[in-house]
């Protein structure tokens, strides 16, 4: 089995496509970063703007683990089109190529071929959100270095010391790799239904954009089916930006995403293994 | 006695797609050292067949057994003794031949080195071009390797799907020396697919032809072919006489035309000794037998007969 998921790792690896999605992180958390030098002070004095006339606000609030803070914010929306890029391919690819034909026809089970697959996926969106994570906090370091992290909420402002910050972004990224390893369970779930990688890239962004939309409209309907829907936890890392952190939420969010992952690769698995290869 | 080994044994296959049947109750045997004809027409079932072979596609209804064990339970002990080639030759086109081959061969259940994986493709004419992506390929080369692919892991049973699409003359011949060499020097077994009976004939022993899913004839090679009527042009000095001794004779419906002193005969490889007796008997001097086998039209005549 692991030569199986170091072989598509190597397969994954030696494409072009798959390097998109670092290009991309590191161009806009670059970019990002920089317009937050020279522009920053003021959006985190537009941001406080309303809390001045009752704090008085000391020390390097514009530093990395804020930097870090909007970055995520505004990346984990973004993401998913960069790993349903890969994910959307795994399968799909194997079939546009022809290439089903001299991979199944080796005296490897189905399951384990569709299994390696899922891993390497996930090992790719992992490496996306680690590498967001070194581009974020790495450049943020360099850049502003670090200090508290100011947390504005509608009607609330936390301020977590320096030393209190770190292994909240740690657990944020493992959270926020979570969420997006249900992005590429269901991109390879598309996968394995078509014969084309555009398919499950499309398929896969249409069905988060509807999610979103659900959660994001305030109708009864709606509301009773949000609990159900992935997209309403995947931006659940910022459970960790509490204080305390609300620990029952955060394993519920866990295990749904996780519930979403299992269901999504055993209907995945299922399908690959009863496909007829036709290609 | 003689206890043939049976290395494929197909019984009741069948296969539909929705409303169609790719292929009905199909049954085939193919023995140790058999080099194999599968022929057909375009869409009779072959590749449907050989998917089904190789696991790719399930069948709807009957058993297919591969070296004695049951190919649905021991799918994967059966596969590491087989190589195939499935219709066009694909490959991950960004990687190089020897990438190529070195994913396949850490996949086939045994340990092959770097060194075999070289031989191998030299064996095909490849060596040369092992470092090149497979994007840069001709489809000869990309053919070339899925042989390679296929002989890698030193299969007892090769399976080669129309070997032969798109390859030129040369490479025609290369593939049927192959085929000759590997059946044998190398004592495999060959299962070849081809709709052109040709092709089929120079190799094989054995030979089966479907249409619509269904056998339509089965046997030794030799003697299917025997069986079939053969053109046989025969020059004769008068060729006016021989003629008219033949118009009046049993042989008038197996004349075909006359041409200059040329006569063609529709025959039957065992007739055409008494057709030469029967002339000269008569005092018509043959100078020459030209027999031709219609291999075409007997193929285009039994796949006809079975629509």
């Amino acid at each position: 089995m692991l030569q199986l998921v170091q072989i598509e790792l190597y397969k994954i690896f030696r494409k072009w496509r798959s390097y998109i999605g670092f290009i991309a992180i590191g161009v806009l958390g670059v970019i990002i970063q920089i317009a937050m030098l020279y522009e920053g002070q003021k959006s985190l004095d537009f941001m406080t703007q309303n809390l001045r006339d009752s704090f008085v606000f000391v020390g390097n609030l514009l530093n990395g683990f804020l930097v870090s803070y909007l970055i995520l914010n505004m990346l984990t929306v973004h993401i998913p089109f960069l790993i349903a890029l890969v994910a959307g391919d795994l399968l799909a690819g194997e079939a546009t190529a022809g290439t089903y034909r001299i991979l199944l026809t080796r005296p490897v089970s189905r399951f384990k071929v569709v299994s390696s697959k899922f891993i390497a996926g996930n090992i790719y969106t992992f490496s996306l959100i680690l590498w967001l994570a070194i581009v974020s906090l790495g450049v943020g370091a360099i850049l502003f270095g670090f200090g508290e992290l100011i947390v504005i909420r509608t009607g609330s402002v936390l301020i977590l010391d320096r030393a209190d910050v770190l292994w909240r972004f740690l657990l944020a990224y493992g959270f926020a790799a979570l969420g997006m390893s249900v992005v590429c369970s269901l991109a390879l779930f598309f996968s394995s239904l078509v014969e084309n990688a555009i398919g499950p890239i499309v398929s896969t962004m249409a069905v988060i954009i509807v999610f979103i939309i659900v959660s994001a409209i305030n109708i009864d309907l709606f509301k009773s089916i949000r609990p159900y829907l992935f997209t309403n936890y995947m931006l659940s890392w910022r459970l960790f930006f509490s204080d305390p952190v609300d620990i029952s939420k955060v394993l519920e969010a866990v295990l749904i995403l996780f519930g979403h992952i299992i269901f999504l690769f055993s209907i995945t698995a299922i399908i690959f293994k009863r496909k007829d290869i036709l290609s | 006695m003689i206890i043939e080994d049976k290395v494929i044994e197909v019984r009741g296959l069948t296969k539909d797609f929705k409303e169609i049947r790719a292929v009905d109750s199909l049954s085939v045997n193919v023995y140790r050292g058999d080099v194999f004809g599968f022929l057909g027409p375009n869409g009779a079932g072959k590749s449907t067949t050989i998917r089904m072979l190789l696991t790719l596609i399930r069948p709807k209804e009957g058993s297919i057994k591969i070296f004695g064990k049951s190919l649905m339970e021991d799918r994967n002990d059966i596969l590491k003794d087989i190589g195939a080639i499935i219709e066009n030759p694909a490959f991950y086109n960004y990687l190089s031949a020897y990438k190529n081959l070195e994913i396949l061969s850490r996949m086939s259940g045994r340990e092959i080195s770097s060194n075999k994986i070289m031989e191998t493709l030299e064996t095909v004419g490849l060596k040369e071009r092992s470092a090149s992506k497979v994007k840069t390929y001709s489809h000869g080369m990309k053919q070339r390797l899925g042989i390679a692919q296929a002989l890698l892991h030193d299969p007892e049973l090769i399976i080669l799907d129309e070997p032969t699409t798109g390859l030129d003359p040369q490479g025609m011949k290369e593939i049927r020396d192959l085929i000759n060499y590997l059946s044998k020097e190398k004592n495999k077994t060959i299962f070849l697919s081809s709709h052109i009976l040709s092709e089929v004939e120079q190799v094989a022993n054995r030979m089966i032809i479907i249409n619509k899913g269904k056998t339509v004839v089965e046997g030794k090679v030799q003697e299917l072919l025997d069986s079939a009527e053969m053109k046989v042009t025969i020059e004769v000095d008068d060729v006016e006489a021989a003629g008219q001794l033949i118009k009046d004779s049993g042989w008038a419906g197996k004349l075909l035309s006359i041409n200059n002193n040329k006569m063609v005969f529709d025959v039957k490889t065992d007739e055409i000794a008494l057709l030469n007796k029967y002339l000269v008997s008569n005092n018509i001097s043959v100078s020459s037998i030209v027999p031709t086998r219609s291999l075409e039209e007997y193929f285009l005549k039994i796949t006809n007969e079975s629509n």
